[in-house]
């Protein structure tokens, strides 16, 4: 099994999207879960709606649409013109915006889950307690909603890791930038060569099973799946 | 698309209608290997058709050149006299779109000429690489790539109305990019003769016509 260094170069772009598209979800998610398990928006489900149709959409679909709208003659990317900025297409933070859609409804259901489920009353016992509302967050939602977050975390991760539509999409298929590692091993399949496709498909079952038997070993005193 | 303008006649003429399965040519490649049950194998190169000929999967002698497809220069945006001035104006700040060069003869086409352009090297960073020749045609549709390399059978009518914005590269630039057809062994008792047929209106007059209508030339 010999991974070539465009390999090793993809698998690298791969891991560093997962790990920046994770970290931004987790960033946008958490407040965003926390308000929908909260509000008592008449049509909140509206935006629930929105969050899950990445499930439902294919991802060439939403790549394509990504490509569009971020693309010079796009909504967002006209807007992006007339700040200056580059346009999207083609550049690995594309690549991350595309992921962060991609892979939110994974983050945002379990974390909604897991905050429901605290319900109200611990929340207003340590309040009468005097505990403010960061207080509060920290010291009772984070470590309640564990679970919830290992779950988000590993979801939205893993998820990253096997996008393949929205890149194959948006990327443009440039070494270093936007090749990732199910684009590679696409490639090596189309190209015939199945020994290069085997290997390096092989280092992502291992790595990814490495990864979720890590986490889930570490946290296996928590109910990780069901919060 | 000149194949189905072609089963469209053929029909027209014999009466058999032709059942079209698209994908890309190393797909199509792999499943016909592990027995996909198809009849004819109408591939975007001619490696393919080779391979299974070697590997005895295709009836002897029916391995043969349906068309010879064409490279051209696109760049919606700009406008130039000539092929010559338009390549002089691709800057490293154009992204510039091929068809993946490892899976995709138009692609190994336009690499073959950005190569001895010398632009191969320096646009690296900026050349974007499509699945295949559709895609790399969408990122200039799309405004996102700014020149991109694509076929002769893409040039639509509504392309073909803005001149100065696409040139037709001398084939003297690229190696041939032979697309071959073969007759598969898995074609059996009255599809075997249907696609007999077929294979024939391909290399008919009529049916030449037609892929010449495509944007397609002959070797």
């Amino acid at each position: 099994m010999i991974l070539s260094d465009q390999d090793f170069t993809a698998l690298f772009v791969t891991l560093k999207l997962a790990s920046i598209s994770t970290i931004i979800l987790l960033i946008l998610g958490t407040p965003l879960a926390w308000w929908l398990a909260r509000s008592q928006w008449r049509f909140k489900y509206v935006v629930e709606a929105i969050i899950a149709l990445p499930l439902i959409l294919p991802p060439t679909v939403l790549g394509f649409y990504l490509l569009i709208s971020l693309g010079p003659n796009g909504p967002l990317g006209s807007l992006l013109k007339m700040l200056g900025a580059a346009p999207l297409p083609f550049t690995f933070i594309g690549l991350v915006i595309g992921s962060v859609f991609y892979s939110m409804p994974f983050v945002v259901q379990p974390l909604q889950t897991a905050f429901s489920g605290i319900g109200q009353r611990p929340l207003e016992v340590a309040a009468t307690l005097g505990a403010s509302r960061l207080d509060r967050f920290v010291t009772i939602v984070l470590p309640m909603a564990r679970p919830g977050f290992i779950t988000a975390s590993v979801l939205g991760f893993a998820h990253t890791l096997g996008e393949f539509g929205v890149v194959l999409m948006i990327g443009g298929n440039i070494p270093g930038t936007t090749q990732v590692v199910s684009i590679a091993i696409y490639d090596h399949v189309e190209a015939l060569e199945y020994s290069q496709a085997h290997g390096l498909a092989g280092t992502l079952l291992i790595l990814s099973f490495t990864l979720l038997m890590i986490v889930y070993g570490a946290n296996r005193r928590y109910a990780v799946g069901h919060p | 698309m000149p194949i189905k303008a072609i089963t469209k006649v053929f029909k027209e003429k014999t009466g058999h209608n032709v059942i079209l399965a698209f994908g890309s040519t190393g797909k199509h490649y792999a499943q016909i290997t592990h027995g996909a049950p198809f009849d004819i194998f109408l591939a975007a190169d001619k490696e393919r058709p080779r391979l299974l000929e070697r590997s005895g999967l295709i009836v002897d002698n029916s391995r043969f050149t349906y068309a010879r497809g064409s490279l051209i220069l696109w760049a919606p945006e700009r406008s130039f006299d000539s092929l010559d001035a338009a390549i002089r104006n691709i800057s490293s700040n154009d992204f510039v779109a091929i068809a993946n060069p490892k899976l995709s003869p138009y692609g190994l086409a336009a690499k073959q000429v950005l190569q001895r352009m010398g632009l191969w090297l320096p646009l690296q960073a900026k050349i974007v690489r499509g699945e295949n020749i559709a895609q790399a045609f969408q990122f200039v549709s799309t405004g996102n790539a700014n020149v991109g390399f694509i076929a002769g059978s893409q040039l639509t009518e509504n392309l073909l109305g803005q001149a100065n914005t696409f040139w037709s590269l001398p084939p003297s630039l690229y190696s041939p990019i032979d697309q071959q057809a073969v007759l598969l062994k898995t074609s059996k008792l009255r599809a075997l003769n249907v696609s007999k047929e077929f294979l024939a209106f391909l290399k008919s007059t009529e049916g030449k016509e037609i892929i010449q209508k495509h944007g397609y030339r002959f070797p």
